[in-house]
């Protein structure tokens, strides 16, 4: 509950600081015709960005255990089954890659529009997925050592194979009819 | 490679508080502080910038470091387990750190969080 507390409070409020106040100087950049400025502020507004939409996905898709089910019908659970074969199976590919990202970044179960199917993917710090992969998200886990540390210390694993458990497949599938 | 180099750096570097205050720069690298930043404090103020958060975006290092001509001190940051070492990490070409300070989330979050 704490991690959770100290991730909302502090760590997303900063990145939505920090990406108002690099939004005003791309305004003034822009305003006053500034290339090289305007070119500069692009890594803040992409960490800055990334992480306020990052998280925004991130607290959207968990929701208390008792009400996380996986549905066994409808369109999230076909995608689910032509894109993986089973829930198992996706589980068995999102963990693993969500686990042994480098650094600090997110795991990611996206859509990809070109072949209708669901994809496993993973980005570095707070790139967000679809500007750099095109894949619209469905569900994400953060990895940053600051979702779990304070509980789980340098135990990643246990902590993305604990929020599995709590993900709100509702919203996954509201995003992947959205996307669709 | 890059974080057992890192880290292994990163210990040797530190000692109690009591001991570490008795030690001071050799006058050769004060002259280096000096022709490089201006002062200490101003070394310090640098280093401090670009540990902030958001300096470095994500896991990384920040280090001082001196040049292949060994005249120059500079502070740079580096991602995730790279070092200024590596061959392509600096825009400047390699370098050679002299203090390293971890900034992954693991090197503070249970005492300082964010």
């Amino acid at each position: 509950v704490l991690t959770m507390q100290i991730h909302h409070t502090k760590h997303h409020n900063t990145y939505i600081t920090n990406l108002n106040a690099s939004l005003e100087k791309l305004d003034a950049a822009v305003s006053a015709g500034d290339i090289s400025a305007v070119i500069n502020l692009q890594g803040a507004l992409k960490f800055n960005g990334g992480g306020h939409l990052n998280h925004t996905l991130f607290w959207e898709n968990l929701c208390p255990a008792e009400s996380s089910q996986i549905k066994s019908d409808g369109e999230l659970n076909d995608a689910v089954k032509a894109s993986f074969g089973s829930y198992d199976e996706l589980k068995a590919k999102f963990v693993p890659a969500t686990v042994t990202v480098q650094g600090s970044g997110w795991g990611w179960l996206g859509y990809n529009k070109a072949t209708g199917l669901l994809e496993v993917a993973t980005c570095p710090n707070q790139d967000p997925l679809e500007a750099t992969t095109g894949l619209v998200p469905i569900v994400g886990i953060d990895v940053w050592e600051h979702a779990y540390y304070k509980k789980y210390s340098n135990l990643r694993p246990d902590y993305v194979n604990a929020v599995w458990d709590i993900i709100n497949w509702e919203t996954a599938e509201k995003r992947l009819l959205a996307a669709k | 490679g890059g974080g057992h180099y890192n880290h292994a750096f990163f210990w040797d570097e530190m000692a109690p508080p009591d001991v570490a205050a008795k030690t001071k720069p050799s006058a050769e690298l004060e002259g280096l502080i000096k022709n490089s930043f201006g002062s200490m404090d101003k070394m310090k103020a640098e280093f401090e910038a670009a540990s902030a958060p958001g300096a470095v975006f994500g896991s990384g290092w920040v280090w001082v470091v001196v040049n292949q001509a060994g005249d120059k001190l500079s502070v740079v940051g580096t991602p995730n387990q790279d070092n200024p070492l590596m061959k392509g990490v600096l825009a400047e070409g390699v370098a050679f750190p002299i203090l390293g300070i971890d900034v992954w989330e693991h090197a503070y979050y249970l005492k300082y969080q964010n």
